[in-house]
This record gives C-alpha cells, sequence and structure tokens, in this order.
C-alpha cells in the first residue's frame, strides 16, 4: 500500500452528518427510557397511591407531551448529536479568541467525577466535606499568589456573574460610604467583554466606554475627562480584546483611586500573564479568573463555570457568604466576615461550582510556579508566531500597535480581502469549518471591520498552528480565485448555509419543537 | 535555556526547547524572556509564584486528589434527608454518558455549523422542558434556580413597567438575597406573611401590598418548606387584577404529577434543573431555567441565549440559531441589552434534556407519585416518635417536610450530630432562618429512598432522641 502523503495543505476533513432527526421524532408510544424505583409494597399499603391527597386543581391533568423512547436509542441519538460537535477534544481550537480554549487534562475530569465529589450535598456537615473545602481553600491561596489579592469567591458562576459580584460591591462600598447616590458611573472600555458593560447596568450604573486611541490603547484623555466625584469605579480587561497590553495600566487605576473609585480587573486574558504580571500591581482592587478558561476546566458548551472573585483585604466584607477558611484545625464555611449590612449577601446558591474549583486545583498541582510561566510563555509564543505567519500575507491586517507584540490573541481585521473580492469574514468562517476548523468573529458591534479573533494559547503544537495557518491562506486564495466556493460554503459539515431569515420574525422564529409545530405544520 | 519554565510539560506541546529556539527565531526573538515585551519592567513579577511544585505524574497528581477526596463522606456512604434547593436523586448512567462525551465538555462558543450538535441538544432540552412546564419558549439555562428567579422578576418588571415584586416570606433565605442584589436598586422585594398553620401564602397581607405598582408576584410551588401553595389561581387572578404578572418557581421532578402553573395562570415559570439528571456536586450541579409563551412580549425580554430551529438551503435539512440575537448583551446594544448573558450552565441544560428524554411522560409520573408516596410514609412514621411533629404544616407536602422537634427537648444541632454519628445526615437545620418555628429541621425524601431507609432514620431519631 502506498503511504500517505501527510505534507498536505489543508486536511481532507468531513463531519459526522447523522441526518438525526429531533428528539420528538423518536417517539414511539409504549418505549421507556428508564425504570423509576417505586415504592414497596408496604409503603402503598400504608399512605395508597400517594397522588390522591392532592386536590383536584393542583394534580396534573394532561401527562406532559415528553418523547417515548427506550434507552439504545436515547443513548445513540445524543451520541450522534456530540459526534455532530467539534469540541476542543476534537478540532485545532485556536480560533475562539478571547475564550482561552485550551487543553482540559482528562484526569482531571475524571476525579471531579469520583462520588466523593459528584455525592456531595452542599449543606452536609462541615466534618463530613473537609476534602473538597481544603481544596478550595488551597485554591483561593493559589488565586491570591497569582494575582495578588487577599481573599477570593468561588460563587460567581461565570466571568459575567462574577463582574456582577464586582459591580455590585462597587455599589456596596460607596452605599456604605454614603455615596451611593453620587456614585453612579462605571467606566470600561470598547475592547472589554460587554458583560463588562452590561452586568454594571444591571446595577444600576450608567456606563462610560472609552475608546481606543491610535495604538489601541484606552484613550487616556478620555478617560481622564471622564473620571470625576461620579465614578464609583472602572472595570477593565488588559490585554482587551485585541491583545494589546495596556502598559500604562497604573496610571488608569491610579486616577480612579484618587477620584475615589474602585478598579475591577477582568482577567478572562490571563492566559498570557500567569507568572509574569498580577492584578495588585497594576492597581487592582478586584478581579476575576475564568477557571473554564485560563484554568482549563473546560467549557462545558458554555458552563458549569467559575469566575473565581478576588479582593483585596479592605474589599473581604463586602463578598458573598460563606467563604471558605481554616482555622489551623479545620476548614470551614466562613460566615463571619461577610456578617455585616453591607456585604452583597449571596450571588449564587450554596457555596460556589465546587467541581470545577477542583479541577482548577488539579490543573494547577500539575503546573505549579513553572508550569504556569511556561504556560503563559507558550501561549505568548504561539500567539506573536501565528501573528507574525499571518502578517506576511498580504489581505490580513492587524489594527493597532504596529511592530509590537501581542500577549495572547489578536484581533485581525479582514477588511482588504472584502474590499477587493466582496469575500467576508463571516464567509470565511463557514469556509474554515470544511477543513475541521473554526473562528471567532468578535464581540458585537463590530469596531474592527471584517475581524477575526484568534487566541491558540499553549496547547496547540507548532505544527496545529501551521496546519491552521495552511487552511486559512488556502481559503484566502480562494478568495480572489473561486470566491463563490466560499460564499456557498461550508460542504463538509452537518448542515449547509442557514436561512436566518426568520430567527428575528415573531411569527417565524421557533424556539420549541411545540412552535415549530404550531407554525409549521 | 529558560530556567523558569517547565520544559517538556505533557499539556504544552511548544514546551521543547528546540520548538521554541525555532520559533522565537521565526518571530525575531533570542529567548522566552524576549516576549512580554510591552509589559512595563516595574509591573513585572521579579519572584517566582510562591505555589507548590507540579506533581511528576499523572499518577502522583490523582493519588494526591484521591486522597484529599477521600475525605470527604458521601451521600452513597451516609443516608441523606437533606434538600433544601439542592435534591438527592437517581442519576441515569446515560445522562453521565452523554455529559462526560469530550465533545460536549469541550465545546463553548462555536457557530451552528461547527456545533450543530450543541445547538440541537439545547434546542432540544429547551423543547423538553417546555413540555414538562407546558410552555413555548424556554431559554438556554442560567446560573440557578435563585438566578431564574432573579431575571424572571425583573423580565416582569420590564414588561410591566413597574418596580415592585412580592415574594413569599416563607422562601429560601439565600435565594432571597440572591434576588434582592441583582434585583437592586431598580426593582424592591417586599416578603408576604403566609400562615402560620399551613405555610401558604396570607392572601389578605398579599391584598393588602398589592398595588397598582406591583409588577409580579412570585411564589414557589412546591414551595422551599415543602408544601404546595394550593392557592396559585387566586394568588394569579388577584396580580392579575392589577396587571401585574405571576411568576411561579417549581421544582421540574414534580411535574410529573402536579399541575403546570400555566394552568392556574403563571405567566413566567422559572426553576432549578439540578434534579433532571445532574448530580449534587456539593451545589455545583444547579441550573436554572425560565418559560413563557411565544409571545414577543415575553420572548424579547429574555436575557438568555434561545436557540431556535430553522431551514438551511438545502431542502429536508434542519439547522439551528440564535433567536433574537440583539436582545442579549452579545449583540450591539451591550449594556443597552436585556441585562446580560454569558457563560453559564450549558451541559447541565443537556443534561437536563437526556433525563427527560430518557424519563419520558411515564418516569416523570412515576417519580413524582413515588416521591409523594415515600415523603408521605416518612411523615406518618416521623409522627410515630414521642415528641416529633412529622410536618409542621398541615398542607400537601413534596418531597420535603419540617419535621417538628420542639417537643423533644432537644435541638436540631444535637439532633443532627447524634445522626451523623450514624451516618446519616439529618435535614436542614431551620432555627436560624426561620427562628419563629423553634428547633424545626426541613427533610427531604424522594425516589431513591427505600422503605429501609426511612426505618432506619426512625430508628436512629428514636435512639438519638431518647437513648
Amino acid at each position: 500500500m502506498k503511504r500517505i502523503n501527510r505534507s498536505f495543505q489543508a486536511r481532507k476533513f468531513h463531519q459526522a452528518k447523522w441526518d438525526e432527526p429531533v428528539i420528538f421524532e423518536l417517539s414511539q408510544k409504549g418505549e421507556r427510557g428508564i425504570l423509576v424505583p417505586q415504592a414497596e409494597d408496604e409503603i402503598v399499603c400504608v399512605v395508597g397511591d400517594g397522588v390522591s391527597v392532592l386536590p383536584d386543581m393542583m394534580k396534573r391533568k394532561a401527562a406532559p407531551k415528553l418523547p417515548e423512547i427506550s434507552q439504545p436509542r436515547v443513548l445513540r441519538h445524543y451520541t450522534r448529536l456530540s459526534q455532530e460537535t467539534l469540541g476542543a477534544d476534537v478540532n485545532i481550537e485556536i480560533g475562539q479568541g478571547t475564550c482561552t480554549v485550551k487543553y482540559s487534562p482528562k484526569v482531571n475530569d475524571a476525579l471531579a467525577r469520583m462520588p466523593e465529589m459528584a455525592e456531595l450535598h452542599p449543606l452536609q456537615d462541615e466534618e463530613t466535606v473537609q476534602g473538597i473545602l481544603e481544596i478550595m481553600y488551597k485554591t483561593d491561596l493559589f488565586m491570591r499568589e497569582i494575582s495578588g489579592m487577599d481573599r477570593f469567591s468561588f460563587q460567581p458562576g461565570g466571568g459575567s456573574q462574577a463582574i456582577l459580584a464586582i459591580a455590585s460591591m462597587m455599589r456596596a462600598y460607596h452605599k456604605e460610604k454614603g455615596e451611593e447616590g453620587q456614585r453612579n458611573e462605571v467606566i470600561t472600555t470598547l475592547y472589554s467583554h460587554p458583560s463588562d458593560a452590561a452586568a454594571p447596568a444591571v446595577k444600576g450604573f450608567k456606563i462610560i466606554h472609552i475608546h481606543p486611541d491610535a495604538e489601541g490603547y484606552p484613550d487616556f484623555e478620555q478617560f481622564n475627562k471622564a473620571v470625576s466625584e461620579r465614578t464609583a469605579g472602572f472595570i477593565v480587561a488588559n490585554p482587551e480584546d485585541t491583545g494589546v497590553y495596556n502598559h500604562r495600566i497604573q496610571e488608569f487605576t491610579g486616577l480612579i483611586h484618587k477620584a475615589g473609585g474602585l478598579c475591577g480587573y477582568d482577567q478572562a486574558n490571563a492566559n498570557g500573564l500567569l507568572g509574569i504580571t498580577r492584578a495588585r500591581e497594576a492597581g487592582f482592587d478586584m478581579c476575576f479568573f475564568n477557571l473554564h478558561k485560563t484554568f482549563s476546566t473546560p467549557h462545558g458548551c458554555g458552563g458549569p463555570a467559575v469566575g473565581a472573585t478576588g479582593v483585596v483585604k479592605k474589599l473581604e466584607k463586602y463578598l458573598p457568604a460563606p467563604l471558605i477558611d481554616y482555622n489551623g484545625e479545620k476548614y470551614f464555611l466562613n460566615y463571619e466576615i461577610t456578617n455585616n449590612p453591607f456585604s452583597i449577601g449571596k450571588i449564587r446558591l450554596f457555596n460556589g461550582v465546587a467541581p470545577v474549583v477542583l479541577k482548577a486545583y488539579a490543573w494547577i498541582m500539575s503546573m505549579g510556579a513553572e508550569g504556569l510561566y511556561e504556560t503563559a510563555k507558550v501561549a505568548v509564543l504561539n500567539n506573536n508566531y501565528l501573528f507574525k505567519k499571518l502578517m506576511e500575507l498580504d489581505c490580513i491586517d492587524a489594527p493597532y500597535s504596529k511592530g509590537k507584540q501581542r500577549i495572547e490573541q489578536v484581533r485581525y481585521t479582514l477588511e482588504k480581502l472584502t474590499r477587493e473580492t466582496g469575500v467576508t469574514s463571516g464567509d470565511i468562517q463557514r469556509r474554515m469549518m470544511d477543513f475541521g476548523m473554526h473562528f471567532w468573529t468578535s464581540h458585537h458591534p463590530y469596531y474592527v471591520p471584517q475581524p477575526m479573533t484568534l487566541e491558540p494559547t499553549e496547547t496547540p503544537s507548532k505544527k496545529d498552528i501551521d496546519e491552521y495557518i495552511e487552511a486559512l491562506k488556502r481559503i484566502f486564495e480562494e478568495a480572489y480565485t473561486n470566491p463563490g466556493i466560499i460564499k456557498a460554503a461550508p460542504y463538509n459539515s452537518v448542515c449547509h448555509q442557514l436561512d436566518e431569515s426568520g430567527l428575528d420574525d415573531p411569527d417565524k422564529w421557533a424556539i420549541t419543537w411545540r412552535t415549530y409545530l404550531k407554525k409549521y405544520k | 535555556m529558560d530556567s523558569k519554565g517547565f520544559k517538556n510539560h505533557p499539556y504544552i506541546p511548544n514546551s521543547v526547547f528546540e520548538v521554541q529556539q525555532e520559533m522565537l527565531k521565526e518571530i525575531g526573538l533570542a529567548s522566552l524572556e524576549d516576549l512580554h515585551h510591552e509589559v512595563p519592567q516595574e509591573l513585572k513579577l521579579l519572584k517566582s509564584l510562591d505555589i507548590p511544585k507540579a506533581f511528576r505524574s499523572e499518577y502522583e497528581l490523582r493519588r494526591h486528589i484521591e486522597g484529599l477526596l477521600k475525605k470527604n463522606k458521601t451521600c452513597q456512604e451516609y443516608l441523606n434527608f437533606l434538600g433544601a434547593g439542592c435534591w438527592q436523586h437517581y442519576v441515569p448512567a446515560i445522562c453521565d454518558e452523554i455529559n462526560s462525551r469530550g465533545e460536549f465538555l469541550t465545546a463553548y462558543g462555536g457557530e451552528p455549523y461547527n456545533d450543530f450538535g450543541r445547538f440541537q441538544s439545547l434546542f432540544e432540552y429547551q423543547s423538553l422542558v417546555a413540555e414538562l412546564v407546558d410552555m413555548e419558549v424556554v431559554n438556554v439555562p442560567t446560573m440557578d434556580g435563585a438566578q431564574a428567579a432573579a431575571t424572571a422578576v425583573r423580565m416582569a418588571a420590564r414588561i410591566t413597567g413597574r418596580k415592585k415584586v412580592l415574594v413569599p416570606e416563607a422562601m429560601d433565605h439565600e435565594k432571597y438575597l440572591i434576588m434582592k442584589n441583582y434585583c437592586s436598586p431598580d426593582v424592591s422585594l417586599v416578603p408576604v406573611e403566609y400562615d402560620e398553620n399551613t405555610g401558604l401564602m396570607d392572601l389578605e397581607d398579599l391584598q393588602k401590598k398589592i398595588s397598582a405598582q406591583t409588577a409580579a408576584v412570585y411564589f414557589e410551588n412546591p414551595s422551599y418548606l415543602g408544601f404546595i401553595e394550593m392557592n396559585g389561581r387566586e394568588i394569579a387572578e388577584i396580580v392579575h387584577q392589577v396587571s401585574g404578572l405571576c411568576v411561579v418557581g417549581v421544582d421540574p421532578s414534580s411535574l410529573g404529577v402536579l399541575e403546570p402553573p400555566v394552568r392556574y395562570g403563571a405567566d413566567i415559570v422559572c426553576g432549578d434543573l439540578q434534579p433532571l439528571g445532574i448530580h449534587m456536586n456539593y451545589g455545583g450541579g444547579q441550573a436554572g431555567f425560565m418559560a413563557t409563551m411565544d409571545d414577543k412580549k415575553y420572548v424579547l425580554e429574555f436575557p438568555s441565549r434561545l436557540f431556535g430551529i430553522v431551514p438551511t438551503v438545502v431542502e429536508g435539512e434542519y439547522g439551528f440559531g440564535d433567536v433574537a440575537y440583539d436582545r442579549t448583551s452579545f449583540g450591539h446594544l451591550r449594556e443597552r441589552a436585556k441585562e446580560y448573558v454569558g457563560t453559564q450552565t450549558a451541559l447541565w441544560g443537556i443534561t437536563a434534556g437526556v433525563y427527560l428524554a430518557t424519563m419520558g411522560p411515564q418516569g416523570m409520573e412515576e417519580l413524582g407519585r413515588n416521591i409523594l408516596q415515600k415523603s408521605q410514609y416518612a411523615v406518618k412514621k416521623l409522627n410515630g416518635i414521642r415528641g416529633v411533629v412529622g410536618s409542621r404544616f398541615n398542607s400537601v407536602n413534596f418531597k420535603e417536610f419540617i419535621v417538628d422537634f420542639n417537643s423533644t427537648g432537644k435541638t436540631v444541632h444535637e439532633i443532627n450530630k447524634g445522626l451523623l454519628h450514624k451516618n446519616i445526615f439529618g435535614g436542614k437545620d431551620l432555627s436560624a432562618e426561620f427562628p419563629e418555628f423553634g428547633q424545626c429541621a426541613l427533610y427531604c425524601v424522594t425516589e431513591i429512598h427505600t422503605k429501609t431507609d426511612i426505618d432506619k432514620l426512625i430508628l436512629a431519631l428514636e435512639e438519638v432522641l431518647y437513648n
């Protein structure tokens, strides 16, 4: 047999395509997926059918119209759907810029699925959960060391909820000082995550956006004018989504402090900075890490997750209760520190998303200080290598800070390519699927035109990055030679181009199968 | 060579020195130290981080963490009667099988083309929960049941243009704090008193507090304290009279036997998905959902993503996409969008879908019936213990009930310590949360409890109380 030539430019790929029906279409009357434990005869003798005690108006009259499917068919259905999903385990995931989609070690997931984690009730006596409390407490200590903060809460179930916690603490802090009414503005930047604006708005703040200057840094002059006695705080990512690191960050945080405000650091983009620089030295009072991003825990299609939220000592009292603590003998849930009328109370039920914290702990313990440093260095190396290679191409550019390094990601623009060929970044995104790859454009609105945001993280190899570049190059070439092929892509995905015209039309959208049947049959 | 790093790390392919040199050369740098040029020197950490050295093998890491976890006592080893918002149900193996598939576990923000299965399975989860609650629109899940309730009442406030929400005083205090933080400063929560004999919302107090400023009345069925709110229809009528909305929190495991709230007037239904095939995870298995009818007045107020089914350019092919994306803070509006959206609990949504597809209508009916039977049996048996009242309220309960120990002369704290020695987790101590009850505990009985388990509890309680 002839040996396969592996010096390919782009992989011959076809995604699994099962033509799988919607689950309701699999229903066969009478089939069952599982048998439920029944009450023993002795119980039935004592209480009867259990349902007769319900008043008639509380009894369900018509059974829910759930499908009836035997177990092998349910399993096959969902296994097929999983095969139609291109998680990081199966593709070279360097295209989800800002999301830090890195390798999630299997051993960590195996540990988090042990019954000693999965089968714990959050209200168990503390002496029966010493293991998980120790893990959470020690992860808090690691987070303190990595950020320079003094205390962490693992309650926020994601980065955006962490931002909500930070905004809530800003409000609580100013309330205690009697300045809640006066300090009603939160400043953020255009290239920080949209939740840095949206979550503080939920807490009643007016949002001020700082625009980038010519170099891509938040405009200091605009910032200077925006800061006032109305400023409650500043919530910002650094680097921002462009990958440009704001080297004047201390001046920004200093100005906020001078005006009496607080500074919250969105560390969604921390992967390139582990062991390099910290929130405290940059002047932040609060920060958060996305454990599902930087600490690998993984993303789970969008959670469960943790936005580990850290604060400096003076803000500890505002954190949500309880905190995890250690008294030299045992680990315990500390309600004392936050036992004051100004604590924000609670952000999430119980004590945080413990299995995610466990996986982050395991990841840190598999890294050590040297591994975290290597992570940051290689994430930045990979990114700047990719950056250099892509900038050699004529049709692509990256606005701002010409000739300078980026941290862990870059927001590119394909504006020139679009201008010259009519092919947009959205078109190219679809075509990438034909090579088993993906990239993410940008948050809206697109301040960088025809955007493409790439973040390789530390976990692809050089060959992986080269393969990704080759796929992009091939598509860019197609744009000039045969744009039609891109316009009609994808071909090798599960489905062809969507007709999205109904998604914004209340008469046409169908958010559930029952509304689909109502509108279309 | 850079001495600070960890070369040849198994998770970091490019930690190989030679590869790094090649890549550095490509970008015109001599060493890794030359990276991070844009971070000012005065901000750079000069020392190494003070965290433990990495384990030298995956095996040692595993041994270490298993060792820590072995210090925990699980609800498999101990007999558990704790509930209070996180419930021990049987998790079908198929749920774990699907949510541990690497494709789902490691997917994130892909497009409907590369993440087709993620979109379809979440659309199916929405559709399955919609059948359970008998409504038409369900969101991609939010953080937990408390966040779902908080968002549901904020949705009601926007829909009605009003700022006051009435909530039951007999609700989970922690859930109340979450809702309060999320609603303030825009929307205020006003507790409505409860009847001390039944736990039901005091309709007179409700009438007194309701007004033309009321955006919504929120209540739960079954309630936090386990009783079934029989006056759902009356409450809905009262709030509808002032053109406010009726928001009802449900425990989805009850909906095979209990009437879905839309049937007695609910406008928005919300709840926690954890009972649907998700392990307790020390509270890490919570996930919230909201449901409404397919009315754009409601749909456009959801902050969450809503996946819809669409045609593709090829006939006979379904596709999926985001419905009314610009509602969300991911769209063009940022802070002017509906609240905010971000990473929440999607994998638990997929899992809940698998659970409902597996259980089917008959499974959900049997689940509800068994919980009713077993919890009623437990109450009866508890009543047989001297000084113990099996259920403090004389209403019908689902899954949970308040056990009254006031006449035993012992505190719940003492009793639970005694039970712990017998490898039993007694119910949640309510003495701090509801001091008016004195020494009472919230017990939870589900389909996983056998007659033997309940009898073992009774015997243990008798010993703890009187031996």
